[in-house]
């Protein structure tokens, strides 16, 4: 469903991409890592239109994604979260949810007061579990819930594909553990793509993983093979153990 | 094709002025999102310094130090209580250039009074009028001493260290209050010192600043920010496109042509002629 | 969080819309019934003035306030506007000759820009259209080019500069400095007549009220909500979707709009239009009005132009030099120490009580 070929993207000389290729097929849950300035999220940046590669094709669902403008590429039913997570803190956690959802709907039709809740959005309430915080606004909430209203956002879209970027980072293990349970329920019907650092985490709730080192994919593979990997291990060494990497924690 | 010719120094040096101005716009700008609406203010204090002086060179170095310490006070005073919310400092500058023209119009008086060209200006190289050619060259001193504190001197790099990454440049260490104040300090003064350029080509008014202000933040906009050669190229571009579209229309559709070739300028380099990369999403 | 169910939720919904539009109503009978009985034609005349200034600030309440643009051109839209009712004043009194001014500076010929607007329905609909079309062009290539903030407000305020030396300059087409002045007549009624002008203080009192409505409306839309959050975070907006510039230009134009229509009734009114009304100092003018009022509410936009403008008058009327001071100085109050205006401070006093 996703397919990338030989993407390379530079900033001012540097390859922070380097002839990527990466196939992503539907139904799959994917996750993304790599060490720092490995191009993970550059990688979701050329993906989502924010950046233009330099080289390469990105297509989705039969659709060349290079060139399109963000908000078109989303109307083709690819949502991404960000690092640091946005929502919209003067608006009601019901109200941003409803915002994601009337994306399609055209303007002039906004015109009018909202009236209940959609189905689209129900459905992502309770998926997320904010049914309770529905009326408050996004400004009070706390860094998971942040994070998982914004999850929510990207389901009440219905897309195709979601790409998360780093979803746990910053959270307590309570918040993590929910949003692992989030991302397998929300992976039983999506096709979806995590970038993330957290590898209790990735160690927990990956199937197939992308390791990508300096631009260039290093290695792709289940956990296992890709934990087994002597080039994964070399990449992660000086830092920490390939143990830690994907393995189980000492 | 003399009038053509004739054109050139007009807009060179028009250029020059808003050369001079920009130059402190562009920085106190792109180092603190600051849209100093106050500026124009500090362009007829350095002209009115130099009518109460009277001696150009004299002038000069005084109305740096007015202009400077008028941007410093404001900046210690006003706008760093502000620097979250760019929008709201430019109205409140803005606020302060009313008073402030209205204490120029009860110190100076309403009417607009003529400052003395020095009897050393008079005349001119062929096509190049002696004052104009001046202004040209008060406009290069500037970059050059602009272009050397920011590269030369330990203070000016810890300032572009502020204008690339105020954050990054905090945590390691740099006192970004103090390098703020300095920043205000030049920029307004580089503004009295065109303040003083200004009235070598026309009269002094309590609006004086206004006349220029305008077109120096389009400088800011069409050069992109905080950028030095920006700045250089957008300045002389707009003071030549300026003179040369009175020339060829009237001076009533002058500045709708300077409107137009901006807006069009941002089809192509929507952030200016410069930019600085930044893979942050603001 | 248990919420009330069945009758109670029908009882506070009808509570909580009383209580919405009581407010509303106490100002319109004020307004409509109350001041015309109660002011002399010269106060009236000069409250009729004000509440043309209320549509423009309307408008900018909504695109700067719930929009985050900061425009400071508006005084070109309301010039727009002006410009037209003029030009359809000036014809109807000409009779099929020359404008006066036009004589005064040696035109011999009705200018082909004229003569469409001795119609007074193509008058009035430029009024409006031209200024919806001009941000309509501006917003389109402004905005998709991704200019904003500070530089979207640079880039109004050259308009404005640019726009008044324009009108300036061409002085055989738009009476140059001094503008235009002295309409006797408006569809036929004498406009020194207190019967008109109380007539026309009603037209635009109700036109400011049904503005003031449908902005409200449109405010707590789901297209309000999307303004908002373009305003707070314009990329995370595209990247739910949705075009900004696209939303952007159509609310900058229908501000545009509203200064457009706010000028054209403008000018029967206060009878005079001209550079001076809207070049870039009114423009900043009616902004800072709008702040002073608060920004982030509608009714505080409407509210600091009227109070603005009454305190211009009354000072100017005390000291002339004066106002210019006490501007600044209430400005550099307001955005240090109050930066949400009167209506900030009224809704903290509320919940002040209510804790």
């Amino acid at each position: 469903m996703l397919e990338l070929r030989d993407v390379t993207v530079e900033f001012d000389g540097f390859r922070a991409l380097d002839g990527v290729d990466l196939t992503v097929p539907e139904g799959e849950l994917r996750f993304l890592i790599g060490p720092n300035g490995a191009g993970k999220t550059t990688l979701i940046d050329v993906i989502t239109g924010l950046t233009r590669p330099a080289a390469g094709s990105v297509r989705f669902g039969g659709h060349d994604l290079v060139g399109r403008k963000e908000h078109q590429i989303v109307r083709l039913g690819v949502g991404r979260t960000f690092q640091t997570s946005v929502v919209f803190e003067e608006l009601t956690v019901i109200e941003n949810l409803d915002l994601a959802a009337g994306f399609r709907s055209p303007l002039w039709s906004l015109a009018r007061r909202r009236k209940g809740v959609s189905e689209a959005v129900a459905e992502a309430l309770a998926r997320t579990g904010l049914e309770e915080l529905a009326e408050r606004s996004a400004g009070v909430l706390s860094h998971g819930q942040r994070q998982w209203l914004e999850i929510g956002m990207l389901l009440a879209q219905r897309p195709r594909l979601l790409l998360l970027d780093e979803p746990v980072a910053g959270m307590s293990k309570d918040e993590r553990a929910r949003t692992g349970e989030l991302l397998t329920e929300i992976a039983r019907d999506h096709t979806v793509v995590v970038v993330e650092h957290d590898m209790e985490f990735l160690r927990r709730h990956a199937s197939t993983v992308t390791v990508l080192h300096e631009g260039k994919v290093l290695v792709e593979g289940s956990v296992e093979q890709v934990g087994a990997d002597p080039r994964v291990q070399e990449v992660y060494l000086g830092r920490r153990k390939a143990e830690d990497v994907v393995g189980n924690r000492p | 094709m003399p009038a053509f010719v004739n054109q050139l120094p007009i807009g060179l040096s028009i250029g020059a002025v808003l050369l001079l101005i920009a130059l402190g716009l562009t920085f106190t700008f792109g180092q603190m999102g600051v849209i100093n609406m106050a500026h124009g203010s500090f362009i007829m204090a350095g002209a009115y310094t130099a009518y109460l002086i009277g001696d150009l060179l004299l002038a000069l170095p005084a109305a740096f130090l007015v202009a400077g310490l008028m941007g410093l006070v404001l900046e210690r005073a006003a706008i760093r209580h502000l620097y979250a919310r760019p929008l709201d400092t430019l109205l409140l500058a803005w606020g302060v250039s009313l008073v402030l023209q209205q204490l120029a119009r009860d110190l100076f008086g309403a009417p607009n009074v003529q400052v003395p060209a020095p009897a050393w200006l008079a005349g001119g190289i062929g096509i190049l009028p002696y004052n104009r050619l001046f202004i040209m060259a008060l406009a290069v001193a500037g970059v050059v001493a602009v272009w050397a504190y920011l590269t030369r001197t330990g203070l000016g790099r810890r300032t572009q260290a502020v204008v690339q990454n105020r954050r990054l440049a905090a945590t390691s260490g740099i006192d970004t209050g103090r390098v703020d104040m300095l920043t205000f300090f030049i920029g307004s003064g580089l503004a009295g010192v065109a303040g003083v350029a200004v009235t070598l080509i026309g009269p002094v008014g309590p609006a004086l600043g206004e006349v220029y202000i305008v077109d120096a933040f389009l400088v800011v906009v069409a050069g992109g920010l905080g950028q030095l050669r920006g700045a250089v190229l957008a300045a002389v571009g707009l003071g030549l496109l300026n003179s040369y579209a009175e020339f060829w229309s009237d001076a009533s559709l002058a500045k709708v042509i300077v409107f137009a070739v901006i807006i069009a300028f941002l089809q192509i380099r929507p952030q200016g002629m410069f930019v600085l990369r930044s893979r942050v999403l603001t | 969080m248990n919420r009330p169910r069945g009758m109670p939720v029908l009882r506070s919904r009808v509570l909580t819309s009383i209580r919405r539009h009581v407010p509303f109503a106490a100002v319109a009978v004020v307004a409509l019934v109350a001041a015309p009985l109660l002011l002399e034609p010269f106060r009236l005349g000069l409250l009729a003035k004000y509440l043309c200034y209320a549509i423009v600030a309307l408008g900018i309440g909504l695109a700067w306030g719930k929009g985050g643009m900061l425009t400071l051109g508006q005084g070109v839209f309301f010039g727009l506007g002006g410009y037209s009712m003029a030009m359809y004043l000036k014809l109807t009194e000409a009779e099929g000759g020359l404008p006066d001014f036009m004589g005064w500076s040696g035109v011999e010929e009705l200018p082909a820009l004229w003569a469409p607007f001795a119609n007074p329905v193509f008058a009035l609909g430029m009024a409006v259209l031209g200024p919806v079309l001009l941000a309509v062009v501006l917003g389109t290539l402004v905005f998709r080019q991704r200019v904003r903030g500070a530089y979207f407000a640079i880039l109004t305020q050259a308009l404005a500069a640019a726009m008044v030396i324009l009108l300036v300059g061409q002085q055989g087409l738009t009476g140059g400095t001094n503008g235009m002045t002295n309409f006797f007549e408006l569809f036929g009624q004498d406009l020194a007549d207190d019967s008109t002008q109380r007539g026309l203080y009603l037209v635009v009192a109700s036109v400011l009220g049904l503005l003031y409505l449908g902005t409200r409306q449109l405010v707590e839309s789901r297209y309000g909500r999307l303004l908002v959050a373009v305003r707070d975070g314009e990329d995370r907006v595209r990247f739910l979707g949705y075009d900004p510039a696209l939303v952007k230009t159509v609310t900058f134009a229908l501000s545009a709009g509203m200064a457009g229509l706010a000028g054209a009734l403008f000018v029967p009114v206060v009878g005079i239009i001209s550079p001076a009304l809207l070049g870039i100092v009114p423009s900043l003018e009616l902004v800072v009005a709008v702040a002073v009022g608060g920004r982030h509410a509608l009714a505080g936009a409407v509210l600091g132009a009227v109070v603005m403008g009454y305190a211009k008058t009354a000072f100017s009327e005390q000291f002339a030099d004066g106002w210019l001071y006490l501007q600044g100085a209430l400005f550099i109050l307001v955005m240090t120490l109050a930066p949400k205006g009167i209506a900030g401070l009224v809704g903290r006093l509320r919940n002040a009580r209510a804790a």
